[in-house]
């Protein structure tokens, strides 16, 4: 290797901190997709009857699809051989499950230390004086490595573990409400989902408990070739709350890489869930070579009267981000959120938004997005506010703010609005703006250099969002939208 | 302090400044009056180095050093300030974290560790109770809904809080009333000492009426027509600009 080849790789490592590939002895299941390699899958995991015949189904709904892939979103991308990826990636340490935290491969636990992770719960406990306590979740490819603070949790009846230990361990819960707000059919990804999931988070809060620290998952696509497609499931008994976070890193890799997740909320009478999601998956470089492919299917349903479900998120990363965290408004007073910042930089897109569909009763959402893009981004904002006619009272309200650094980046907003309730109020905004030469002017003679202007003045396009983040991850997420907008300047 | 020497700009092939020369200094109040259109403005931008001009001939000298080579920000952080007539607005961003941002940003460019937020916003509040600002202004969005009026104090609040060596009003007296030109011109007087100078460029007289400066000099087709003491703003103020174009 050249001097300058190596200068270039390491100028290029640094653009992306998380693009390590961690060396560990890693389990594949075969290249490609058959009845078998669902089968295989369950096999690993152990799973009941049931389970199995619901994967089967998913995969043959799948099949009928032939491969067809949804068009209709404003994104570029090459058609995805699904029969050259490998649906299973394991570490092999995890053979033998970890019985305690002490028993993890080493190099796992360096792999998430590097992330700033840290999964030794005595790392927390040592941390500093009153430092906010998080319970993490950590899955490595295809399977959870790690639950931190469990005892804690017990005591107070939360679950909060990995989905395959939920399987084993709670079968009914994950029986009754699997798929319940996300059916198997929905649409290409969520059915592919369904059919080969491997791993994810499992959140269980009982009536009137509030959860007292934060719960958090932290997803890393290590192997190369291997699709990642977790599946998260939470449930708020009536009365409780809970405050979940989600981050994602990968490796840097030429070829893009498949993500296909799907989370299901479901929140009871009274209950409250907040997820908040800091989406850094790597982008691609810059000539748009590699880079994950992050088809996610998320939903929530307020299934209970006065319950809440919050969505936040910050995606700065992925190649194609496809994903529309939504939430079905079903009990009476019930109230949905989405806050969403969204950055494309370089050759990034991103079609991205929110549903919000109203059933019940004096019903409200709130809708607020901003649209970041540099470089050549192309960036989505894509929404549906439906009110249907039992939901009298209704309120919607959609803010939808679109920046624009450069001159060869592009924003689009397409929302639809359906309203079938005539006593409902439906309200949307919506701005484009671009970061102007007097703007950075201004800060660059108040003394303030130019990236470090635009990294303010995004920030200050976004504050509505990102207050809305608990605040350890709100100044994560404010320096990651400032590293993502590296270059995006000058 | 500031030395402008044989200086010619032109904007896409238009000579807006033509041969100037001005010199002022340390400890020096100094005015530019001129009609509208005479390049007043052009002049403060290419001291605070905005681009967009091309530099045909010239060199500005800031103690000592020629600054046209210099980004804005290093301009700034050398001690030069300027008092926008449009100061921008950037929602999101609370004034004062705009403020202690600036003022790090010039620390950490001179090798100073960063402020300490405590005494920082102790300043700030101390501050705006002199200059009679509502306490709300600290956090209120920069320059975000703020009137015209506002806008200009804060620019004012600004210059006090960044210390500059060199301050450069352009048109700050511009659609004010008499409370705002009161509250800048205090502002003003709480900055001016031996040690930093100032630049007052203006259309009109009133502002200089309670600045006094040291030195007019009255400017036309990017020249200097005429110079002279204050006792000039009185002819102007008779006579008209007329009177010497």
């Amino acid at each position: 290797m050249t001097t300058s080849e190596t200068a270039k790789i390491v100028e290029e490592a640094s653009e992306y901190k998380y693009g390590f590939t961690t060396d560990i002895e890693q389990e594949f299941a075969p290249k490609g997709l058959n009845v078998d390699i669902v089968k295989f899958i369950s096999k690993k995991k152990n799973e009941p009857q049931w389970l199995l015949n619901w994967r089967l189904n998913a995969f043959d709904m799948w099949k009928k699809r032939k491969y067809e892939m949804p068009k209709w979103a404003n994104l570029k991308y090459d058609n995805i051989n699904f029969q050259d990826i490998h649906y299973f990636a394991a570490p092999k340490s995890d053979e033998e499950k970890p019985k305690s935290l002490d028993e993890i491969d080493p190099e796992l636990l360096r792999a998430y230390n590097k992330l700033g992770i840290p999964l030794k719960e005595q790392e927390f406990l040592a941390g500093i004086k009153n430092s906010h306590k998080v319970a993490i979740d950590a899955v490595f490819d295809s399977v959870s490595v790690a639950t931190t603070f469990k005892d804690e949790l017990n005591k107070l009846g939360i679950i909060f573990c990995s989905f395959s230990e939920a399987v084993q361990n709670h079968p009914d819960l994950v029986k009754k409400y699997l798929g319940s707000v996300v059916p198997t059919n929905d649409n290409f990804f969520s059915n592919l989902n369904s059919a080969v999931f491997s791993d994810g988070s499992f959140v269980y809060i009982p009536p009137n408990v509030k959860c007292p620290m934060e719960l958090s998952t932290y997803f890393r696509i290590n192997a190369a070739n291997t699709g990642q497609f977790e599946r998260t499931l939470i449930i708020a008994d009536r009365g409780s709350y809970v405050s979940y976070l989600e981050g994602c890193t990968a490796p840097m890799r030429d070829e893009n890489q498949l993500h296909a997740a799907v989370v299901e909320l479901v929140a009871l009478e009274d209950a409250e869930i907040k997820y908040s999601t800091v989406q850094n998956w790597y982008p691609g470089d810059k000539n748009g070579n590699g880079g994950i492919y992050n088809f996610v299917t998320k939903r929530g349903t307020c299934l209970g009267d006065n319950s809440k479900i919050s969505w936040t998120q910050v995606e700065t990363g992925s190649a194609v981000t496809w994903k529309y965290p939504s939430v079905i408004l079903k009990g009476n007073n019930s109230k949905g959120e989405f806050y969403s910042v969204a950055l494309s930089n370089n050759m990034q897109q991103a079609d991205t938004g929110t549903k919000m569909i109203h059933l019940g009763k004096n019903t409200s959402s709130r809708i607020v997005s901003k649209g970041i893009s540099a470089g050549k981004g192309q960036q989505t904002y894509r929404g549906l506010v439906s009110v249907l006619p039992n939901a009298s009272n209704a309120k919607n309200f959609t803010q939808c703010d679109s920046l624009l650094i450069g001159n060869d980046c592009g924003a689009h907003t397409v929302p639809y609005i359906n309203v079938r309730n005539e006593l409902s109020d439906v309200a949307h905004e919506a701005t484009t703006s671009k970061i102007s030469e007097e703007q950075l002017f201004y800060c660059r003679q108040r003394g303030i250099n130019e990236e470090d202007a635009t990294a303010l003045i995004v920030n200050g396009f976004c504050r509505e969002v990102l207050k809305n983040l608990p605040m350890e991850f709100a100044v994560e997420a404010k320096k990651l939208l400032e590293l993502s907008l590296e270059g995006a300047v000058g | 302090m500031l030395e402008i020497k044989n200086l010619s700009v032109s904007v896409q092939n238009k000579i807006i400044i033509n041969s100037l020369n001005l010199e002022i200094e340390r400890g020096k109040k100094v005015a530019i009056m001129g009609p509208n259109g005479s390049g007043k403005s052009t002049l403060s931008n290419v001291i605070a180095g905005k681009h967009g001009y091309q530099i045909n001939n010239g060199k500005i000298f800031f103690n000592g050093i020629n600054i046209l080579e210099l980004d804005p920000e290093e301009r700034a952080a050398k001690g030069i300030y300027l008092a926008f007539q449009y100061p921008v607005e950037i929602p999101g961003i609370a004034n004062s974290s705009f403020l202690r941002t600036a003022l790090n940003s010039i620390r950490k460019y001179n090798g100073e560790k960063d402020l300490n937020t405590r005494e920082f916003l102790e300043e700030c509040k101390d501050l705006s109770k002199r200059l009679n600002l509502d306490a709300s202004f600290l956090s209120r969005d920069l320059n975000t809904g703020f009137s015209g009026g506002e806008k200009k104090k804060n620019e004012i609040f600004h210059m006090l809080m960044m210390k500059p060596k060199l301050c450069i009003l352009d048109e700050i007296d511009s659609g004010l009333d008499i409370d705002a030109l009161k509250v800048i011109s205090d502002g003003v007087s709480k900055y001016s000492n031996e040690n930093n100078s100032l630049l007052i460029i203006t259309h009109y007289q009133r502002l200089l009426d309670y600045i006094k400066p040291d030195e007019v000099h009255i400017f036309n087709e990017g020249k200097i027509i005429k110079s002279g003491d204050y006792n000039l703003v009185k002819t102007l103020e008779e006579k008209g600009y007329q009177e010497f174009v």
